[in-house]
């Protein structure tokens, strides 16, 4: 447990912004999963892509906590009352792409990560 | 007002029927809580439900959604309710009610126990498989006996009758129903009304005798019991049904000594107070100035009465309208005041027959022709509500009341929701008026839930809900208010508004149609997001009318997951494949590569309930190999993801079938080919049988074709699933190309027109006036619109492609079928286990 610890400290200092795909891996308005190696492990990431808005990328977990199946990525995107959402394509609840949260259930929250482009490479936090 | 009591005082309610809990919620609502301690005694082990809806037991609802209320409601408000413990005596020499559990002690009594069917008395209706109709466990022993049983009976010809007769129908059983009188219904109907609804009725295949009084059951030879009547004629049946009227429930009150009617009943007074100033009685168990009143909103009317007797209040009950409302085994039949016009002296009459269309209505007027004592209508109720009206507000009639009465296109007055006075009844079960809902409008309601919420109106026997409806969005719309129709917060339109906005305006794209139509989350460079409700209403509506490519880049963002992968998918991420097996059938080079496939890919396999082949089990990244495949081979998508056409299901027909009269394989083929592709609101599905065996079930299908010596008899709207729903005979004797022109149009018309998410048999309910107006737009084009939907059709058909063709060809298209966007690895957390020899998720 405590090297455990001490080791998620240790990584925590060095995070890095890792390059996943290009630009043009992406699909515009929708999403794409992506493998995503973090301190605490892998993680399957959706990245979402808004070409235009005010914010254009993000990356939210891809696990779906209500079918438990690695679905996300594969929703559709859209807003509810403003908040850009992603609607789960099994059982459809809406997470805000924003901070993961659940419209439907304020008990659930999808981990997310920061995402940004540098130049036409797509680069999280992790 | 009055100082409450120091104790509560200790107010029973016997029976937990409708009337008993509508007397409850009196209590709770107008805080009589305060003064009473109450305790419920029901018979039944449920708690009240809604024995209005009874039938709807047997069509899909289940006992806990036609529950009245819940336990934790009584619990709640401190109401003690026992069920599953009957009330046998009231002791009135010391006040206490008796149960098997013991004695409880009363300082008031409500009776409600309603009432019981009658069976009449004759030899061996006592035998196994004789039952009634009236309560949740009626039911389940009618069900059960059902399963064993071929053919059915109901001894009654009343409207209970009737609706146990449809049920039987349901159960699939050959069904009679036996009256003793000349006619059906014979207490709302007259001889030629009567006369209308057998010929409806028997059309339905439901045998209907009258004039038959059975004297004895005993065994039968062919089925279970034999009925044998007066003129010794007889009838075999496994089943029986008795719905021969009802009696109220009033012994309790017989045997402690209250006025009883002398054809029973516990006869109370205006305030529901029986002989015993102690104990009332509301509902169908009591006899009010020598009448018993069998439906429930007059029971409503009693249980506010008695709450007001119960607190001192002002309302008294004075009696109530037997107008009834009814559809029966699908047929209307209404009834309003003096019906037979045999109570007014002096009545005049106006009456309609069309014996084509089989429909009757009849106007009772004053002598002077100018107020509505009564009215009958046989075949179409959508008269009864302005006549209703006209009766209940004593409003003067026009000048030719027989406007009233006429086809509608004679141009009848109608009766607009603004011209009811404030005081005109909307609901008669809640007694809710026009002014009641005007109060909760401007009392803040913006929407039809939050009106039903505040009045009430509604919650009974629903029979208001199309005039509350106009009122509330009259009413809304005259306050400035719009009435919301819209699909979802991007759109303010209906679907098929922005239907004819896509096709007026020509519109391609999502965005466009947002930037132009919508509002939502946008910016200056990018139209709105839309949602996951407009988005795949939208991508359906491009597709119907213009038929490109789902996968192409500006519709891919709008589709279910389902039509952006061109796959179903499963509970673990996975999907399944289902190619297209054209009418079912299939050459054995196409079975072996299925087979292949599967195995290559370690898929499992199905045969479905639409005749074709399922894999399941296919990871995303294999989706487009196994595809290449399935193409090389010759098949292509079978759209069992889409909103679209499923499957022509046919059977083999007289190609191979003796009985077979036309090759109804080569048809539904055909068919399958022409629509395949076609997006629509909803999913389609076909039947073709080669002959009236129909064992292709085409009339459980949106569309069902079945085959005659002249050609094809066309069947629609028909539906499995949740709501089954018989297709309905809507052309006969088609050649082929009359088959494809009508299906042309009737599928365009049904495109345009519903509701998201609407399948044909709901779609078809909806529609105004019904299947006749279907008949006139497709079949006579009424609207002068047929051309335009057959072109329409041919353009969906003529751009017909295979998505996945399509998409396999396209590298950019395939971008998102990898697991991951910069890993090949498949997903790790997918895991199967192995079963009767095949994979299934773990
Ligand atoms: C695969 C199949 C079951 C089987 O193994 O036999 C099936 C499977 C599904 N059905 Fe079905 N239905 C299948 C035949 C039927 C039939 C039988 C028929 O077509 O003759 C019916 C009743 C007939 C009817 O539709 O009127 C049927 C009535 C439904 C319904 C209820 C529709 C309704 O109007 O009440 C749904 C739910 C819905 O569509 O909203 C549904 C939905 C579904 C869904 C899409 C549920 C879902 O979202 O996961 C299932 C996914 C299919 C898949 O993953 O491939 N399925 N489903 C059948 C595919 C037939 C085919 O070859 O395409
Ligand atoms: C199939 C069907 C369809 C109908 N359709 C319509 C319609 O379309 N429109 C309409 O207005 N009306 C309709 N009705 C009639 C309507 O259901 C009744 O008018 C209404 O239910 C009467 O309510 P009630 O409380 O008086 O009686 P009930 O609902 O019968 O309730 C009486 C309850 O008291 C219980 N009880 C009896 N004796 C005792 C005892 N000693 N101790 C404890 N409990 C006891 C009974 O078990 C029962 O649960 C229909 C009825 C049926 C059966
Ligand atoms: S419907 Fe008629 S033609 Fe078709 S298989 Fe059945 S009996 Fe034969
Ligand atoms: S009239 Fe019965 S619910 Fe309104």
């Amino acid at each position: 447990m405590n090297t455990a610890t001490a080791l998620k400290d240790e990584a925590h200092t060095d995070v890095t912004w890792q390059t996943i795909c290009t630009k043009a891996d992406l699909v515009a308005f929708s999403g794409v999963a992506a493998w995503l190696e973090t301190a605490e492990g892998p993680a399957q990431v959706a990245i979402f892509y808004l070409p235009g808005h005010a914010r254009e990328l993000y990356a939210i977990d891809h696990h779906d906590p209500f079918s438990d199946a690695n679905v996300i990525a594969r929703g559709i995107v859209g807003d509810i009352k403003g908040d850009a959402v992603v609607a789960s394509p099994i059982y459809k609840q809406h997470f805000r792409l924003e901070d993961g949260s659940c419209v439907e259930d304020e008990g659930v929250t999808l981990r997310t990560w920061p995402a940004r482009f540098d130049g036409e490479r797509v680069v999280i936090e992790a | 007002m009055t100082t409450p009591a120091p104790t509560k005082q200790r107010l029973i309610i016997i029976g937990n029927g409708m009337v008993g809990h509508h007397l409850v919620e009196q209590l709770v609502e107008q805080g009589a809580l305060d003064r009473y301690q109450v305790t419920v005694f029901g018979e039944e082990r449920h708690l009240a439900y809604d024995r209005v809806h009874l039938s709807e037991y047997f069509s899909g609802r289940d006992a806990d959604s036609l529950a009245l209320s819940t336990a934790d409601y009584y619990a709640e408000h401190g109401i003690e309710l026992r069920l599953n413990e009957a009330v046998f005596a009231l002791d009135r020499e010391v006040n206490e009610v008796v149960t098997d559990q013991g004695r409880t002690p009363y300082d008031r009594v409500v009776l409600a126990t309603g009432s019981y069917p009658f069976v009449p008395p004759i030899p061996g209706n006592d035998r196994d498989g004789c039952l009634v109709y009236r309560t949740l466990e009626d039911l389940d022993a009618i069900r059960a006996a059902a399963e064993q049983a071929n053919t059915g009976v109901v001894v009654g010809g009343g409207l209970l009758g009737l609706e146990a007769a449809n049920a039987l129908r349901g159960l699939n059983l050959d069904t009679a129903v036996v009256e003793f009188a000349p006619r059906l219904m014979p207490m709302q109907v007259d001889t030629e009304g009567g006369e209308l609804l057998r010929e409806k009725i028997e059309s339905l295949g439901v045998q209907v005798l009258t004039e038959r009084a059975t004297q004895r059951i005993e065994d039968g030879d062919n089925a279970r019991h034999r009925m044998v009547f007066q003129d010794d004629k007889i009838l075999e049946t496994d089943l029986i049904v008795f719905s021969a009227g009802i009696r109220p429930r009033d012994e309790l009150a017989r045997d402690c000594g209250l006025e009883i009617g002398e054809r029973g009943g516990v006869v109370i007074d205006d305030q529901c107070l029986t002989s015993d100033p102690q104990i009332l009685a509301v509902g169908e168990v009591a006899l009010w100035q020598q009448s018993i009143f069998g439906l429930v909103a007059p029971g409503y009317q009693m249980a506010k009465a008695a709450l007001a007797t119960l607190i001192e209040g002002e309302t008294r009950f004075k009696g109530a309208d037997m107008s009834t409302k009814l559809k029966l085994l699908g047929v209307d039949v209404g009834s309003i005041g003096d019906a037979h016009g045999n109570q007014n002296p002096g009545a005049r009459m106006f009456r309609y027959l069309d014996q084509i269309k089989q429909e009757y209505r009849k106007l009772v007027v004053s002598s002077d022709g100018k107020k509505l004592l009564g009215a009958m209508l046989v075949g179409d109720n959508s008269y009864f509500d302005t006549l209703m009206q006209y009766y209940d507000n004593g409003l003067e009639l026009p000048e030719d009341p027989a406007s009233l009465i006429l086809p509608s296109s004679e141009g009848a007055p109608a009766l607009g929701p603004d011209a009811l006075p404030e005081t005109a009844t909307i609901c008669s079960c809640h007694n809710v008026t026009k002014g009641d809902i005007c109060a909760s409008i401007d009392a803040g309601a913006v929407d039809l839930a939050t009106v039903k919420g505040d009045t009430k109106a509604s919650s009974g026997c629903g029979g208001c809900a199309a005039l509350l409806k106009s009122v509330v969005d009259h009413e809304l719309t005259a306050r400035g208010v719009e009435v919301d129709q819209s699909i979802c917060e991007h759109f303010a339109h209906t679907r098929q508004e922005l239907y004819d906005i896509v096709r007026v305006e020509s519109i391609k794209t999502f965005g466009e149609l947002i930037e132009k139509h919508g509002h939502g989350l946008g910016s200056s460079s990018a139209p709105g997001l839309g949602c996951d409700i407009c988005k795949p209403a939208v991508a359906s509506i491009l597709a119907s009318c213009f038929n490109e490519p789902i996968t192409d880049a500006a519709h891919v963002p709008l589709q279910d997951t389902n039509d952006t992968f061109m796959a179903n998918m499963q509970k673990n991420g996975t999907y399944s494949v289902v190619p297209r097996i054209a009418g079912g059938e299939i050459t054995p080079d196409k079975l072996v590569v299925l087979g292949q496939v599967a195995q290559k890919y370690d898929l499992y396999t199905k045969v479905t309930g639409g005749q074709r082949i399922d894999l399941f089990g296919a990871r995303l990244e294999d989706l487009p190999d196994i595809w290449g495949e399935l193409i090389e081979a010759g098949f292509e998508t079978g759209h069992a993801y889409g909103k679209s056409l499923r499957t022509v299901k046919s059977c083999v027909g007289s190609t191979w079938c003796r009985y077979g009269v036309q090759d109804s394989v080569g048809m539904a083929i055909q068919l399958e080919n022409r629509y395949k592709g076609l997006r629509a609101p909803h999913k389609i599905k076909f039947g073709v049988s080669g002959c009236t065996r129909e064992c292709a079930e085409a009339q459980s299908k949106d569309i069902g074709v079945i085959a005659t010596e002249h050609g094809w008899n066309l069947y629609v709207c028909g539906n499995g699933g949740m709501r089954p729903r018989h297709a309905e005979l809507f052309a006969t004797d088609l050649d082929d190309e009359k088959l494809y022109r009508t299906i042309d149009r009737f599928l365009m018309f049904y495109v345009r027109t519903a509701d998201r998410l609407q399948r044909t048999s709901v779609w078809r309910e909806n529609l105004e006036g019904g299947l006749d107006y279907l008949k006139e737009v497709i079949l006579d084009d009424s609207l002068g619109l047929g051309d335009e939907l057959e072109r329409q059709m041919q353009t969906v058909i003529d751009n017909y492609q295979c998505e996945w063709a399509d998409a396999i060809s396209d590298p950019e298209k395939l971008k998102r079928f990898r697991s991951f966007v910069n890993d090949a690895r498949p997903d790790p957390d997918i895991i199967m286990t192995s079963e009767r020899g095949q994979l299934r998720p773990a």
